[in-house]
C-alpha cells in the first residue's frame, strides 16, 4: 500500500465506501424480502434473485417502450418503472403462493426444491424472451454523472439514488412491519401460526401477501439494480448467495440486524476487493462470517426472550 | 347457546373422541374433568376448529360452526385460551392483546381488560416471552376476551401456576362472565379450582363423557375417584 500518498487513500476508501453503499442497497432490499418472506413462512426462497432478474426486466421494458412511444417522458419514467416492477414482481409471487408454496407449507426440503425448480424456469423464460445478452434500461440523465466533492473522489449519482431509495423502502417496511395491524398479523402469524389462527388471524391469507410483498420488494431491488449494473438471466443467481448470507448473518427475524449485516458484509467485500482479488475478498468475508456465527449461532440481533 | 352434538375427533385411524354431544348456556361456566390423555385438549382443539372432526352439529348461537377455519369460528364469537397459554413470546404485552382485536367490536384495548388484569397494564410494554407463567396466563386470557367472545373455551388454565394466581384467576373468571353473559367452558384436573368457578362439571374419560353434576349436587369424592390415576 506504499505507493499511495495518504489523500488517495483517503479517496479510495471514500469511493470504494460508496461502491459498497450501493452494494449494500441492493443487499439489503433483496435480503428485506427474503427475510419476511422466511421469517413468516419458514420457506427458504430459491427464486428470489429471479424475482429481483423480473423487476430488472420490467425497468428495462418500461424504458423500451418509453423511448419509443413516448420520448418526452423519459425523465419520469424511472419512478413508474419502480412501481411497476414492484407490482409484476409482487404478482408474480402472489401467483407462485398460490400454484407452488401454498401446497408445500412444513416440507421445507420441498420448497427448496420447488423454488429452486422455479428459479430454473424464470432464468429460462428470461433466456427465451430477452436473449442471453445482457441488457441495460435507457436511464434518464438526471441519474448520470457523479458529485465531486473534492478533485480526486467521484461519487455517482445513480449510487445516492438507490441508496434514497432503498432508505425509503427500509422505513416503508419497518412502518409497515412494526406500526400496522397487518404488521403485527405477519409478527403473530410468525412465531404461532396455530395460535395465530385461534386468535381471528386468517393465516393463509396473511402468508400470501407476505410472499408477494417480499418479492414485490425484490421487484424494487431489480429497478434499483438496472441503474448500477447490466441484468442478464442469471444475475438474480449471482446475488442470491450473497443475499442468504446477509439474511442468516443478520439474524432472520430482525430488521435492524438484517441492515447492519447488509452494511457490513457489501462494505467488507468492496473496500477489500480494492486491496485484493474479488475472490480473496469473498473467501475473507465468509471466514469472518463463519467464525461469527459459531459464536453468535441465532444471527448478530436475534432478539432474547424467555423459551 | 353452544351446542355441540355427535363429535367425533380421530388421530389418523384411530379414534380418539367418541359421539360426544353437549349444550352449554350463556352466562354458565361448564367444567370438563378428568385425567391425562383422556381427551380434554384434544376435545378443545377440535372445536377451536385445530385439529380435524366431525359433527352432526356445532352451533355459537345459532351459527353454524362445521368445516370453519380456526380465524372463522373466532370470528363467530369462540375464543380460546390454550393449555401452555401459547402467548407470542416476541411481542410486547399490549401488542398481544391486540392481536385480538382483528374480529369483534373493539378498535382498541377496552379499560376493561386493564381493570381485569391491572398487571399487564403495568407490563404492557414487556415481552410477552418475559412474563411469569401467571402473567402470561392472564395474557392469554385477555387476548381471548377481546375478540368479544360468546364462548370462551380455557383449556387448564392452572397448569404450572402458583396457588395465589390460581384464585385470582378463578375470581377474574366469574367476574367476566358476570360483566359479559358468556358461556364459560373450561378443562380442569384441579377440583377445588373447578368447585370456585363452575356451574356444571363433566367428567371425561377415554374421549367419553362418563359423569356429569350440576356443582351443588356434586359429590367430591367420586369426582376425585375419577380425577386419579
Amino acid at each position: 500500500m506504499g505507493d499511495f500518498t495518504f489523500q488517495e487513500l483517503t479517496s479510495i476508501l471514500a469511493m470504494q465506501g460508496f461502491v459498497g453503499i450501493s452494494l449494500f442497497s441492493v443487499l439489503l432490499l433483496m435480503a428485506l424480502g427474503l427475510a419476511i418472506i422466511f421469517g413468516q413462512m419458514g420457506v427458504i426462497n430459491m427464486a428470489h434473485g429471479e424475482f429481483m432478474a423480473l423487476g430488472a426486466y420490467t425497468t428495462y421494458m418500461l424504458s423500451m417502450f418509453t423511448r419509443t412511444h413516448y420520448p418526452e417522458l423519459m425523465p419520469y419514467y424511472f419512478f413508474f418503472a419502480i412501481i411497476a416492477s414492484f407490482l409484476v414482481a409482487g404478482i408474480v409471487g402472489y401467483l407462485t403462493e398460490f400454484a407452488l408454496i401454498r401446497h408445500l407449507y412444513k416440507r421445507p426440503l420441498d420448497t427448496l426444491l420447488a423454488t429452486w425448480g422455479l428459479s430454473l424456469i424464470m432464468q429460462q423464460m428470461f433466456r427465451t424472451f430477452f436473449g442471453s445478452r445482457e441488457v441495460s434500461p435507457a436511464l434518464p440523465d438526471w441519474l448520470m454523472g457523479s458529485w465531486m466533492p473534492t478533485d480526486s473522489i467521484f461519487i455517482p449519482i445513480n449510487g445516492m439514488f438507490v441508496l434514497g431509495l432503498t432508505t425509503v423502502v427500509t422505513f416503508a417496511v419497518y412502518y409497515l412491519m412494526y406500526r400496522s395491524s397487518w404488521g403485527l398479523n405477519v409478527r403473530a402469524t410468525t412465531q404461532n401460526r396455530v395460535m395465530s389462527g385461534a386468535v381471528g388471524i386468517n393465516t393463509k391469507q396473511v402468508d400470501r401477501l407476505t410472499f408477494a410483498l417480499g418479492c414485490g420488494i425484490a421487484g424494487i431491488a431489480g429497478a434499483a439494480f438496472t441503474t448500477i449494473a447490466s441484468t442478464g438471466p442469471t444475475t438474480g443467481s449471482l446475488y442470491i448467495v450473497d443475499t442468504f448470507m446477509v439474511v442468516v448473518f443478520g439474524g432472520a427475524a430482525s430488521l435492524f440486524g438484517t441492515i447492519a449485516s447488509a452494511f457490513t458484509i457489501a462494505q467488507a467485500q468492496s473496500i477489500l476487493e480494492f486491496f485484493i482479488s474479488s475472490s480473496m475478498a469473498k473467501v475473507l468475508t465468509l471466514l469472518t462470517l463463519i467464525i461469527i456465527l459459531m459464536i453468535r449461532p441465532e444471527g448478530l440481533f436475534a432478539s432474547k426472550v424467555r423459551k | 347457546m353452544f351446542e355441540v352434538e355427535n363429535l367425533q375427533v380421530s388421530y389418523g385411524q384411530s379414534q380418539v373422541i367418541h359421539d360426544i354431544s353437549f349444550k352449554a348456556n350463556p352466562n354458565e361456566t361448564l367444567a370438563i374433568m378428568g385425567r391425562n390423555g383422556m381427551g380434554k385438549t384434544t376435545l378443545f382443539k377440535s372445536l377451536m376448529g385445530i385439529l380435524p372432526s366431525s359433527a352432526s352439529k356445532l352451533e355459537v348461537a345459532g351459527v353454524d360452526l362445521l368445516g370453519n377455519e380456526s380465524y372463522q369460528r373466532v370470528a363467530k364469537g369462540v375464543a380460546y385460551v390454550p393449555q401452555g397459554r401459547m402467548i407470542f413470546p416476541n411481542l410486547t404485552v399490549k401488542e398481544n392483546i391486540e392481536t385480538g382485536l382483528k374480529v369483534g367490536k373493539y378498535k382498541e384495548i377496552p379499560d376493561e381488560i386493564y381493570s381485569l388484569f391491572p398487571v399487564l397494564h403495568d407490563m404492557r410494554h414487556r415481552k410477552g416471552g418475559n412474563l411469569s407463567g401467571g402473567q402470561q396466563q392472564q395474557l392469554a386470557i385477555a387476548r381471548a376476551l377481546v375478540t368479544n367472545p360468546k364462548v370462551l373455551l380455557l383449556d387448564e388454565p392452572t397448569e404450572g401456576i402458583q396457588p395465589s394466581i390460581i384464585k385470582d384467576i378463578a375470581k377474574v373468571l366469574n367476574e367476566i362472565r358476570k360483566m359479559r353473559d358468556i358461556t364459560i367452558i373450561v378443562s380442569e384436573q384441579v377440583l377445588s379450582f373447578t368447585m370456585e368457578i363452575a356451574d356444571r362439571i363433566i367428567v371425561i374419560e377415554k374421549g367419553k363423557f362418563i359423569h356429569e353434576d350440576l356443582r351443588e349436587a356434586v359429590d367430591a369424592d367420586k369426582i376425585k375417584k375419577y380425577l386419579t390415576v
